[in-house]
């Protein structure tokens, strides 16, 4: 059965393109183009999945969540944006989000994004990962690590260099030789690491780590 | 843009002009003091009531005539600059002017009461004193509310210009760039390979401009060489190519030999695998080591059925890389694309 989503962006085009893209593989029960209509929308259509802007009038995708999370807190989201900049993706992802992919994405992937994302997993884009590495780089003093939220396993570090590699899931399973569930279980431990870790690189390293040395 | 230079120029030589004017008062009063001390030691005999508040006093009408002198300056070549900004400017200037003569002042009037203190002429004066003393704090009292509504009025309206220049620049910008490549886009529409590119081209520039980081950046930095070399392949194959990169290290000799190589890399897949969809570059890159990593998609090859004169992988990709203390790695089968990895360990080869 095809997935339920609603979608949130405040362009009419892009979605009237998601629509008619994703048609044959997700059941669209919803629009909305601001926070206002997106939250009733939202618990009305009860979907799999929202796709959400990151960037609209009114508190962006982040307000979303934090306003329909008080209601409907098993709600799955997978953020959707043209914006490649860290903190914007760390924000929406810290806020619930359960992914991040950029609208560059082409509709077969956007739908499998949509499908794993209903199945409960994580969507990892290479860029994020790639976020995702950089946050977590370096050592902490050990007295200040808690090694369950703030450092990656290396098999973790291994996944996610993958996925920024531009593998799928599956062709990581194989070249780590372990199964798909198991890279699958890897990406939410970090999905969990990066939404729960105080690691302060998580809230502030944005501007600066882009610049030179 | 043409507003926001000399603006910026200009506020370094007034800054100048003020600590010379302080260094101005200090030679002064130092002056007089080496002349009244050689007065002393010729014989003529001075008491130190008479020496140290001359000093003072030195010290203070020099900052006055040098402010006055400031003054009749020309502010500024006021040719490229807006009107607002030449208000700013002097009321700004008036502002600092008013501080230099009231510390010139405070100077003089020191050294007055000083003399008559040290001549015991005010030992019957005191109750005049407290008096003036009450007066001038009750006046600065009733000045202050005036000095603090001045100094945010001048605060708010130094925002307002530095916004009005941004948004100029934001303007000036968009208009090159973005709107530019809007019209080139619409007199194109026919062909789509052309529109994608150029709307490709203008979204790095965009994001690059976003992110804030200088045009220079390419000539020290590896991360921004290797976007630079992957937009350069992108153009010329009209092949969509995604770079991430964790971290950065200084672009020196060999992590250009190592970027050369990763473009080599590059038009490689554009030319045999762009067809199969966007290539993935990921670089990680840390003081100690770089490491990067070139994918596409297309029909994978094998190795050892390459002749031997395909120069393209064995010279400048292994060979480049061996010459510079790195390695390089093609993993590739038929029907599972083709990754290079490049390796550059710092330590080795130098």
């Amino acid at each position: 059965m095809n997935p339920s989503v609603v979608i949130v962006d405040d362009h009419e085009l892009f979605r009237a393109g998601v629509r008619s893209e994703l048609a044959e593989h997700v059941e669209v029960v919803g629009d909305a183009t601001g926070v206002d209509t997106a939250v009733p929308a939202i618990l009305a259509a009860e979907p799999d999945v929202v796709l959400l802007d990151v960037h609209m009038p009114g508190g962006g995708g982040v307000e979303v969540i934090r306003q329909v999370a008080k209601v409907r807190p098993e709600q799955r989201f997978l953020a959707l944006s043209v914006s490649d900049a860290p903190d914007d993706v760390i924000a929406v992802i810290r806020a619930g989000a359960r992914g991040y992919v950029t609208k560059s994405i082409s509709s077969a992937e956007l739908a499998d994004a949509v499908r794993r994302v209903a199945d409960g997993d994580a969507v990892f884009s290479p860029r994020l990962a790639g976020f995702v590495l950089d946050a977590f780089a370096g050592s902490l003093p050990a007295t200040q690590v808690d090694p369950e939220l703030d450092q990656l396993t290396a098999r973790e570090r291994e996944v996610l260099q993958h996925i920024a590699r531009g593998y799928m899931y599956k062709e990581i399973a194989l070249r780590l030789g372990i199964s798909a569930k198991t890279v699958e279980a890897h990406v939410s431990a970090v999905l969990r690491k990066l939404q729960l870790s105080n690691r302060h690189e998580l809230s502030r390293w944005a501007v600066q780590r882009r610049l030179v040395d | 843009m043409a507003t926001a230079a000399p603006s910026a120029e200009r506020t370094p030589p007034k800054r100048r002009r003020w600590r010379g004017s302080r260094r101005i008062a200090v030679g002064v009063a130092l002056l007089v003091l080496a002349f009244l001390l050689a007065l002393r030691q010729l014989g003529l005999l001075f008491p130190d009531a008479i020496v140290w508040p001359t000093m003072l006093a030195a010290a203070g009408v020099a900052l006055i005539w040098r402010q006055w002198g400031g003054r009749s300056r020309p502010a500024a070549p006021p040719t490229t600059v807006p009107p607002a900004d030449v208000a700013g400017q002097e009321q700004r200037a008036a502002v600092r002017n008013l501080y230099r003569g009231g510390f010139g002042v405070a100077l003089i009037v020191g050294a007055g009461l000083l003399f008559l203190y040290a001549n015991g002429a005010l030992s019957g004066l005191g109750d005049v004193a407290l008096t003036a003393l009450v007066a001038i704090a009750a006046l600065g009292l009733i000045l202050a509310p005036f000095w603090w509504r001045l100094a945010n009025t001048l605060a708010a309206e130094r925002a307002e210009r530095i916004r009005s220049q941004e948004r100029a620049e934001v303007a000036a910008h968009l208009h090159d760039s973005v709107l530019q490549t809007l019209a080139l886009v619409q007199q194109r529409a026919s062909d789509p390979k052309t529109v994608a590119t150029l709307a490709r081209r203008q979204e790095r520039e965009l994001r690059d401009w976003l992110r804030g980081r200088p045009p220079t950046a390419e000539r020290e930095s590896f991360a921004a060489a290797l976007d630079a070399v992957a937009e350069a392949v992108e153009e010329a194959h009209g092949v969509r190519i995604d770079v991430v990169a964790v971290g950065d290290h200084a672009l020196d000799e060999r992590a250009e030999a190592l970027v050369a190589a990763t473009r080599e890399a590059l038009t490689n897949a554009a030319k045999f695998a762009g067809e199969a969809g966007p290539v993935s570059v990921y670089a990680e890159a840390s003081p100690q080591r770089v490491q990067v990593f070139v994918r596409d998609r297309g029909p994978g090859f094998r190795l050892d059925g390459v002749p031997a004169d395909r120069r393209g992988v064995r010279e400048s990709i292994v060979g480049r890389m061996a010459r510079h203390g790195g390695s390089a790695t093609v993993h590739t089968a038929p029907g599972q694309g083709t990754e290079v990895e490049l390796v550059l360990e710092d330590g080795r080869g130098e």
